[in-house]
């Protein structure tokens, strides 16, 4: 097989070829390398590579499916780690200056999953510094660009992770979502993501940034990618006390095509103003297609919309001030130069090693917690998080799925979205609801808007309802034609092929 | 002084419990070791770590709670406390504030002034910082994260107590009953057991409470009684100088016998607590508390009892005996196998207590007595089969405590047996009432003593070996 | 609610935080906070009187690890992460006076 060739094929069909000896782990990673080394300097999709150890494990790999030790479907396919899930020995930055040097001695239990199955790691992934923004532009190590058209940001927080499957620097990758970190990428990228139910995933070994609403989810080709993955992924880790023992993990024989009967429900709240109207007119196509093949589909009132978003930065921020305050100087990362006395050391270290956006939460979170505001703030926004839960709950008990936009319009310019912070984070009302409710959402391309950037739609599903939104984004995948193979022309050209 | 003042006191208690591992991670909790350590990724604050809850420190919070009379909130939670400091590794501390796990509760206590309640505020648990060792040569501090996420209990009295006395009475009666639950082994020196004193002053007959003080490192029994004498007086100094006491914490260094205030700038009283979204509540159901309370075991004041039934104590001596777990776990294990609980009391007060006193250096703490059981209960089943007599029962005590010898090996070793063989006596008492004509003179004509200085000669050229009823009995034959 | 986010709370903050901000940021902190408090007032449209505070998602309870030793000492390999260290310990600046 060509380089080119191989770059074309999905996770799952990548492993297949691996498995039948028509590739080899080592032929993939040259592959993927090759193609690294064309697109990188313009999409940035990573942090940090190590080709390396890529090769050691893709070696190893190959010797253990080879000797029929490893069997999984995807064993031996080059992948990538977003840079806020530790990987033991490996760099871990989570974008920021203050862990520019930090690496762990340990590994995150999702990681291992995948190591167990065959993973070979490329490197680690850029995104918004700590996971907190929705552009990837407030990295410390600066933005990845949008593979699809290099004036566009990628979407954030896993911008790193969505761009380098979008570009073929990886086959499939890891991304975190604590309020559309996975989905809204995925959409501008024109990828597939899934955030599973909370707790589904372990958290051990990611860097906080809102303990409540963080989940570790696959960014893949396809459906059946994120599908695979996630069977892998999903695992009850002692080591996380919210994790949830799941006996259905099992995603795969959810890739089915057939809805006939679904119901389907598409909230007429997140149809009204500030959606762009391509990517609205995409959802209603979405809609048809599932009706089409037998779905029964229509809008409904879901309620609560517009109190996600302020309920949502209460406690992120809150959790962040929190889980951040462990960067200090102290243990790990960077510690300031020139500093006087104990207290100097630690607001210089934070102050020089936090970009404006990680301040700007920490300092809001600090004063939602402080006396005399908690009962206000806190307690207020949990409160309101109790309600949210309850309008999908009644929504699911007359839906096995909800249908929307992943995000209001395409990616947008660089530049534009960091100037108005508030502006930027009302780009999240279709996605951070997902998160305080604790709920599966799946984003799926769908289609390309006129300036030839990709929109996606978003699939929601009840708890530990993943195979619901499988099926029904299968079938969107099939029925829409938008597949990765289309994905930008200027990123995807002939390469050389195996001698 | 013109005015008549009280002094309220609360006390803040800090116990670190007994579990083999930390609260939230598998390391040890073993005293000491090199710094950092027993340490990993969750008690150092590596990010991306995460918390899980050890049972066993839920067990024993509501083991001490239910000893101490306390309601408990069978739906509870932790809580993240949040300020910065270098031994803190995650800038929070992992407790409880809106949930403690016990409410309510009270302890009695005894002191002068006769039987009293102290009430319990409430008790919850959280995780004990890391250490921090000043650096003079560097002048800089060192963290060691060994002591990082041990378990802790914290006891929070009401204001209920007056005085020194009272507060060192609640103190040991909290320490005696969480020894002998085996929560902790209560240590103030090595820290494992920790007092904070909340001391105002008041108008004698004034309902109202005045301003409070926390004083800390307080770190024996005899500095906290010093501590509260002498914050009683700064306090008292002040309101008669028509000062205001301020609501502070004060370290107290005992070499000096003074206080001074702990303040900071960078210091904020504002924790900013919020329940930790990394830990999942506790549901405490009825099976769990009865399974707990099932498992009680007997403390001092029932034990007391029982063994004035049991055993023909005097209260004396059952008092002493339970004084310390250690000792009335000594004393059961003696007497169980030796069924002579009167023997067993009697050599554990009188020459266990004089050997500690002459042995324990320091501290006489009970948990010095270190002997097996066995060993004491066989020197009391030789004694009473007349193996050996009094006199050489204590020399081998002696051995015992200090070596913790088999007295059956130690007694034919030395060949310290009794020597009841009649004919080899009557050799040897003949002799000595032949070389004292005089004594046997003066018993003839009465004086009783004249016997008491011929049973001593005797003993003596046995070498105290002899049986001393069949030396009297062949005494008063030949003297006849 | 009324929010006034001046340079007291601004300087409270940060101390909490532990974060130092120059004069231009704490300019911009103050109009950033005070937006985004003004728009989380959204909340107190809900009425929320009856309502428990929801801090997990699902009802999961009583998580526990038994009490069992198992870690062992990777005191070298973490230290290595430390800006400084010595004699096996983090190496801070003076912490009593």
């Amino acid at each position: 097989m060509t380089y080119s060739e191989i770059l074309s094929l999905s996770a799952v069909s990548l492993g297949q070829k691996i498995k039948e000896k028509e590739v080899t782990a080592v032929e993939a990673a040259e592959a993927v390398f090759q193609q690294i080394d064309r697109v990188e300097e313009t999409v940035h999709s990573y942090v940090s590579i190590d080709r390396e150890a890529a090769f050691t494990q893709a070696e190893e790999i190959q010797k253990k499916i080879d000797s029929g030790i490893l069997t999984g479907p995807l064993a031996g396919v080059p992948m990538a780690v977003k840079d806020n899930i530790c990987v033991e020995g490996q760099r871990t930055t989570c974008s920021s200056k203050i862990l520019e040097h930090f690496v762990p001695t340990y590994t995150a239990e999702a990681v291992e999953n995948l190591k167990r199955a065959g993973a070979v790691i490329l490197g680690k992934t850029n995104m918004d510094e700590f996971a907190m923004g929705s552009t990837t532009e407030t990295s410390a190590f600066g933005p990845t660009y949008n593979p699809w058209n290099t004036d566009h940001v990628p979407g954030g927080s896993s911008g790193g992770s969505c761009a380098a499957v979008a570009a073929g620097e990886c086959f499939y990758s890891l991304g975190s979502d604590t309020g559309g970190s996975i989905r809204q990428p995925a959409s501008y990228c024109g990828v597939t993501g899934l955030k599973p139910t909370y707790g589904t995933v372990s958290r051990y070994g990611l860097i906080a940034y809102g303990s409540s609403l963080d989940q570790i989810g696959p960014v893949g080709k396809t459906v059946e990618d994120c599908a695979a993955v996630l069977e892998i992924l999903a695992s009850h880790d002692k080591k996380d006390s919210t994790s949830v023992k799941r006996e259905d993990t099992d995603f795969t024989p959810a890739l089915k095509g057939d809805v006939k009967g679904m119901r389907v429900g598409i909230p007429a709240d997140y149809l009204g103003e500030g959606l762009d109207d391509q990517v609205r007119k995409a959802v209603l196509q979405a809609a048809d297609e599932l009706r089409e093949r037998g779905a029964v589909v229509e809008t409904f009132d879901l309620g609560m919309v517009e109190y996600a978003i302020p309920a949502y930065y209460v406690i992120a921020s809150a959790e962040a001030s929190s889980n951040l305050s462990r960067f200090d100087g102290v243990k790990y990362g960077y510690r300031a130069k020139d500093y006087e006395g104990l207290h100097g050391m630690y607001k210089k270290t934070r102050s020089e090693g936090f970009g404006p956006e990680v301040k700007r939460r920490i300092m809001l979170g600090s004063f939602v917690l402080s006396s005399g505001y908690y009962d206000a703030y806190y307690l207020k926004a949990l409160k309101t998080k109790a309600l949210i839960k309850n309008a999908f709950d009644t929504a699911f008990k007359s839906y096995d799925v909800i249908l929307g936009p992943a995000a209001p319009s395409t990616a947008p310019k660089l530049g534009e979205s960091l100037i108005d912070p508030l502006k930027m984070y009302l780009g999240d009302i279709y996605t951070i609801s997902v998160n305080l409710a604790g709920l599966p959402g799946l984003t799926v391309p769908f289609s390309v808007d006129s300036a030839g950037l990709p929109i996606g739609v978003q699939l929601i599903g009840d708890c530990f309802k993943e195979k619901n939104i499988i099926t029904a984004g299968y079938a969107l995948e099939q029925s829409c034609g938008f597949r990765f193979k289309e994905a930008p022309k200027n990123i995807f050209t002939e390469g050389r092929d195996i001698q | 002084m013109t005015k008549q003042y009280e002094t309220v006191i609360g006390l803040e208690v800090h116990v670190e419990l007994a579990t083999k591992t930390k609260i939230f991670c598998s390391c040890s909790t073993e005293f000491g070791g090199a710094p950092n350590t027993h340490t990993c990724p969750v008690c150092t604050g590596m990010p991306g770590s995460l918390p899980v809850l050890n049972k066993q420190v839920v067990d024993y919070a509501l083991a001490v709670g239910l000893a101490s009379n306390c309601q408990i909130n069978q739906y509870c939670k932790f809580d993240r406390k949040n300020y910065f400091y270098p031994d803190n590794p995650q800038n929070y501390q992992i407790s409880q504030l809106y949930l403690p796990i016990c409410h309510d509760g009270w302890i009695e206590i005894e002191t002068s002034a006769g039987k009293k309640k102290v009430g319990i505020h409430e008790i919850h648990m959280e995780e004990d910082a890391g250490k921090l060792i000043h650096d003079e040569w560097e002048d800089c501090s060192l963290v060691d994260f060994n002591r990082s996420g041990v378990p802790l209990i914290e006891i929070v009295s009401e204001p209920d107590m007056r005085n020194g006395e009272e507060v060192i009475a609640y103190l040991e009666k909290l320490r005696l009953m969480i020894q002998y639950l085996g929560a902790s082994d209560c240590k103030l020196q090595e820290g494992s057991m920790r007092a904070d004193v909340n001391l105002s002053i008041r108008e004698a007959g004034s309902s109202e409470l005045g301003t409070r003080t926390e004083m800390k490192n307080l770190n024996s029994f005899k500095a906290i009684a010093r501590a509260i004498e002498g914050e009683r007086k700064r306090q008292i100094e002040l309101l008669e100088e028509g000062k205001e006491v301020l609501q502070e914490t004060r370290r107290w260094d005992d070499n000096k016998e003074g206080s001074y205030a702990m303040r900071s700038k960078e210091d904020s009283k504002d924790y900013r607590y919020f329940p930790d979204p990394d830990l999942p509540p506790i549901m405490i159901s009825d099976q769990w508390l009865e399974e707990v309370r099932a498992r009680q075991p007997e403390l001092k004041t029932e034990k007391m009892i029982r063994y004035q039934e049991q055993f023909n104590l005097s209260e004396y001596d059952a008092d002493l005996i339970t004084g310390t777990k250690h000792l009335a776990d000594l004393f059961e294990a003696v007497t169980k196998l030796c069924d002579k609980p009167k023997e067993a009391a009697n050599w554990l007060m009188v020459e266990g207590m004089r050997l500690l006193k002459e042995y324990g250096g320091e501290n006489p703490e009970t948990e010095k007595i270190s002997f097996s059981p066995e060993n004491l209960a066989k020197l009391i089943l030789l004694v009473d089969n007349g193996t050996i007599n009094r006199t050489v029962a204590k020399e081998v005590f002696e051995k015992i405590y200090t070596d913790d010898v088999d007295p059956e090996s130690y007694v034919n070793e030395k060949g310290l047996t009794v020597i009841s063989d009649e004919g080899e006596l009557r050799t040897v008492i003949e002799k000595i009432v032949e070389a004292n004509p005089q004594s046997v003179e003066d018993y003839r004509n009465g004086k009783e003593k004249a016997m008491g200085f011929l049973m001593g000669q005797t003993m003596r050229a046995m070498k105290g070996k002899a049986d001393p009823g069949l030396v009297s009995s062949i005494l008063k034959e030949l003297l006849k | 609610m009324a929010h006034l986010i001046d340079d007291k709370v601004i300087e409270n903050v940060s101390i909490l935080a532990q974060l130092e901000l120059t004069e231009k940021e704490k300019e911009a902190a103050k109009e950033d906070m005070s937006r985004m408090l003004a728009y989380i007032d959204k909340l107190n449209e809900l009425d929320t009187e009856n309502i428990e505070p929801m801090s997990h998602i699902f009802p999961i309870h009583n998580v526990f690890r038994e009490d069992i030793v198992v870690n062992g000492d990777d005191r070298e390999n973490m230290l290595k992460n430390a800006p400084e260290s010595k004699d096996g310990a983090f190496k801070v600046p003076k912490t009593v006076e």
